[in-house]
């Protein structure tokens, strides 16, 4: 291999890296406060994604009929909750967040599609991913949140096959490639150049790790994020509600999932399924990390990536299982380092 | 009682009906009840190591797939015979989840579940892309399945084979759940500190349990790769190991007959669904798989229990389960162990110190315990007793001093090692399973003093030694006075019976001491008394008893001498009446006024 394409490999895994960094960061914080293993990531980035891609066509993206569903569904589920509650009067606010707001991305969405600038078409993809994070947390695993983190596993896992089975339906096989990307690319010497697209990936992880570690460490949200995660009892018990974390950590993990959607999708021919693989490899990055640390995670990602990059040079069809393959010498490191993990107890389900 | 029906009726009526069915049913369905067999085994194994074990897997289609691969290419590139692919099948299969298992089990929970994602994704890529194994396209053209001249190449003929292997393997899972393993297998939700009290390595018993699913799955592969005679990569992907979770999840994860009831139920209904989503749309494929995980997504929020579960409730209303007496055998013992004689030294503490960071948890506390007396640990709250329990017991480690049990140091054992010593213990927060009888749950303390292991388990070969342990249990149930509940759950029990069931448990072991954390916390007053009664009794027959308690009143009438602690330092040692009358034991108790 001539250090030409090692060049090329290493900007690629690079790219790729940075798009597991902004997934694995997404993983960690909604595993960290929920307990979810997050699966359906990877499936909101593809509803991004194509969203942008049927913009671009001039067409309504089908994350709208998607949000609608969620929508109603949600409303519904607060109305039962009501009415158990006797809590009528909080129907104003009820229907403000879970009616309206998620609502508004749509409202931009069909108004972007007429548009022409790229860039309005792209920020609505982004944000039309954002209600769906949360909008999940509220129909399929708020009234399960108490179960144990396998059974919240198959739901999330059952759950993004729904997304993928809903994306099939609605945008269809074929996969397809936005036009969104930056042209061009800098040259270093001669021969070795870096597209502008895998910068800007790049700078764009850098920049929301950077965001990430000030808002956990600095804000009032971060805080009771970070309360949360490592005492939930303790959290609780100073007044912080665990729905409200949970849709907090679901509304910026689909943020997260917007722009890693739009980010890919000029770069790789997006399918309806796969957001999945995307997710899983994010998992070995956050696994390197212990589903805890979000600066083993960022490493876990450098890794992930660059391997792939490489794996794919060697045989393409492979690369997957190659990365995956990757889990088996962490984990070995992994329980070699904690040989005594207590597994959490259960009584007779 | 159920045993009768489950070892005799169930499978002779299996049989009957192997032989039947071929001949009432056509081509079409009898192909269908091939699949429906097929997933059965797989399912089977997946809710002996997820439902019951508690280990979720999501790669049992993997497994599945390397065993059809392995015997396919045996059996076409190299001519091999279908047997010989059966042997390595299962040797490549049981081996992959062995070196998997052994790497992720001693990790949380999840971990077994990403990673066998991750395979359940490789590995079909694996397939897809590997020349010799046809790439996209499989391989055809696979032999049936030869006994002696009759070779089963019709779906009818390998009904027989398939259903055959349910049989056995339903068979072989339902002994192994009665049996010793069995009963370790259905602790192990109750977590490992559990399992080590009685001597039983939790991530050995989940290591095994995978192992043994990813056999049944090896069997399904071969029986799929000889019945379809073709195969391919996609059968074995990530989603149809999901699926294989969905069976398992609709039957009711915990019981074997759950498979039986999940696999037919999903394929059914994936065939109802193929003939009629067709006429709503065009689409109908696509239709189909996202109905099942919306369903899916229902049972597991509304009935996660699975449809098995009430099912099960409506059937024991049926047919209720009559208790019956088991006679038990006086001369089925079980071998014991040498106890020291009376006032011999059991435990000796030398200047053990635990510390938590900065924190001195145990400072420099020294006691012996001899043999035949019993022994009260006191202090008041936050004085270390729990803590220095823990370093008795090996759940957690010294960070200096040493501990000495029969004249060896047992610092640095594990908690398991510790147990098969001779120390038995009981547990502050009661940890008995719910589902067991009183009778299984008291069996598990003599855990470690069988010896009949998966396979002798598996084919009944353990009667004997079964017998002898279930007398055992019966014998430390009358001990402690709960022999007329032997088969009601322990569930049901109220808080001081289930104390007493522990101390039933921690008997069964033959142990050479006793360790009571807390037996008095949260008993009322009655309880307490039948409590002491017990343990004076215990006494008189000579058992070692050492009580970590907090409640004063209930230790001083009991105990030959008392130690007390207070803020992690030993303040006094001696008879309680010496102990009572000490300043510094008042001053702890009571405030310096006192």
């Amino acid at each position: 291999m001539d250090p030409t394409i090692a060049f090329i490999l290493l900007t690629d895994g690079l790219a790729g890296s940075a798009l597991y960094l902004i997934i694995g960061l997404g993983l960690v914080l909604i595993f960290s406060v929920t307990r979810v293993i997050f699966v359906p990531f990877g499936s909101i980035a593809v509803f991004a994604a194509l969203s942008l891609g049927a913009m671009e066509l001039g067409r309504l993206p089908a994350a709208i009929p998607l949000i609608g569903l969620f929508v109603l569904l949600a409303l519904f589920m607060e109305c039962l909750r009501m009415r158990r509650q006797h809590s009528w009067r909080q129907w104003p606010r009820v229907l403000g967040v879970w009616g309206v707001l998620p609502l508004l991305p749509c409202a931009l969405a069909a108004w972007a599609s007429y548009q022409s600038a790229e860039l309005v078409k792209v920020a609505a993809a982004v944000l039309l991913a954002v209600p769906l994070g949360p909008l999940i947390e509220r129909v399929a695993l708020r009234p399960i949140a108490h179960s144990s983190v396998l059974a919240l596993l198959i739901v999330a896992l059952v759950l993004d096959q729904v997304l993928s089975g809903l994306g099939l339906l609605w945008f269809g096989p074929e996969g397809l490639r936005t036009s969104a990307a930056l042209e061009g690319s800098l040259t270093l010497s001669s021969g070795l150049a870096i597209n502008y697209q895998t910068l800007l990936t790049m700078a764009v992880a850098f920049g929301l790790a950077l965001v990430f570690y000030v808002v956990l460490q600095r804000t009032r949200i971060g805080k009771v994020l970070h309360a949360t995660a490592s005492n939930p009892t303790g959290a609780r018990l100073v007044g912080i509600r665990p729905a409200f974390t949970a849709t907090i950590a679901h509304l910026i993990a689909a943020l997260l999932a917007g722009i890693v959607g739009v980010l890919i999708s000029p770069v790789a021919t997006i399918y309806y399924d796969s957001g999945l693989i995307l997710t899983l490899k994010a998992f070995v990055a956050a696994i390197i990390g212990g589903m805890s640390s979000y600066p083993l995670t960022a490493l876990g990602a450098l890794l992930v990536g660059v391997s792939e990059s490489f794996a794919s040079f060697w045989n393409s069809g492979l690369k997957d299982a190659i990365v995956f393959g990757l889990l088996i010498p962490i984990l070995v490191i992994r329980s070699g380092l904690a040989p005594h993990h207590e597994e959490e107890e259960e009584g007779d389900a | 009682m159920r045993s009768r029906f489950c070892n005799v009726g169930l499978p002779l009526a299996g049989l009957v009906l192997i032989a039947l069915v071929p001949q009432w049913l056509g081509a079409f369905h009898v192909a269908l009840l091939n699949d429906i067999g097929i997933a059965t085994l797989v399912v089977l194994g997946l809710v002996l190591v997820s439902g019951i074990g508690g280990a979720l897997s999501f790669g049992q289609a993997a497994f599945v797939g390397i065993a059809a691969y392995t015997s396919a290419w045996l059996s076409t590139a190299q001519a091999a015979s279908p047997w010989l692919g059966l042997l390595l099948a299962l040797l490549f299969t049981c081996g992959s989840a062995w070196i998997l298992g052994s790497i992720t089990m001693r990790l949380g929970g999840h971990y077994l579940a990403l990673s066998t994602i991750a395979w359940g994704l490789a590995v079909p890529l694996v397939f897809a892309n590997t020349p010799a194994l046809g790439s996209h396209s499989g391989i055809d053209g696979i032999p049936p399945i030869q006994i002696g001249d009759w070779v089963l190449d019709q779906s009818r003929s390998v009904f027989v084979l398939i259903w055959l292997a349910v049989l056995a393997g339903g068979w072989f899972a339902a002994n192994l759940l009665r049996s010793r393993v069995g009963r370790s297998v259905r602790a192990l939700r109750g977590g490992k500190v559990l399992m080590a009290s009685f001597g039983a390595d939790a991530f050995r018993v989940r290591l095994m349990l995978f192992v043994m699913a990813s056999a049944y799955a090896a069997v399904a592969g071969w029986l799929y790769a000889h019945a379809n005679r073709f195969v391919s990569a996609a059968p074995f992907s990530l989603h149809a190991s999901i699926d294989y979770v969905f069976m398992m999840v609709v039957g009711g994860m915990a019981q074997l007959l759950s498979a039986l009831l999940g696999s037919t139920l999903y394929i059914g209904l994936n065939n109802v669904l193929q003939d009629v989503l067709p006429l709503f749309t065009s689409r109908g494929a696509q239709v189909n798989s996202l109905v099942f995980a919306l369903l899916f997504l229902l049972i597991l929020e509304r009935v996660p229990g699975g449809i098995g579960r009430p099912l099960a409730r409506l059937l024991s209303r049926v047919r209720p389960g009559r208790p019956v007496q088991t006679a038990f055998d006086p001369a089925s013992v079980l071998p014991r162990r040498a106890l020291p004689a009376r006032g011999e030294l059991v435990v000796s503490v030398r200047n053990v110190v635990k510390r938590f960071g900065g924190l001195v948890a145990v400072n420099d506390v020294s006691f012996d315990v001899h043999a035949g007396e019993i022994v009260g640990l006191i202090g008041p709250n936050g004085a270390g007793k729990s803590t220095l329990f823990n370093l008795l017991t090996g759940t957690l480690p010294l960070t200096a001093g040493s501990v000495q049990f029969m004249g060896d140091p047992i610092t640095g054992l594990s908690q398991r090692d510790v147990a098969l010593q001779g120390v038995a213990r009981t547990f502050q927060h009661v940890k008995l399973r719910p589902g067991m009888t009183l009778l299984e749950n008291a069996a598990l303390g003599a855990h470690a003093r069988g010896r009949c292991g998966l396979w002798r388990g598996g084919l009944q070969l353990d009667r004997q030694e079964e017998a002898c342990i279930m007398a055992e249990a019966m014998r430390q149930l009358e001990r402690v006075g709960l022999a007329g509940q032997a088969h009601e759950r322990a569930g049901s029990l109220p808080l001081g019976t289930q104390r007493l069931l522990e101390i039933a448990r921690a008997l069964a072991a033959d142990p050479v001491i006793l360790m009571l954390d807390e037996p008095a916390a949260g008993l009322r007053l009655l309880e307490k008394q039948a409590l002491a009664r017990l343990l004076n009794t215990l006494r008189s027959e000579g058992v070692t008893v050492l009580i970590v308690e907090h409640d004063m009143e209930f230790v001083m009438n009991l105990v030959d001498r008392l130690v007390v602690m207070n803020f992690g330092s030993k303040i006094a040692e001696g008879a309680p009446d010496d102990v009572r009358a000490d300043p510094q034991v008042q001053a702890a108790y009571l405030g310096s006024e006192a």
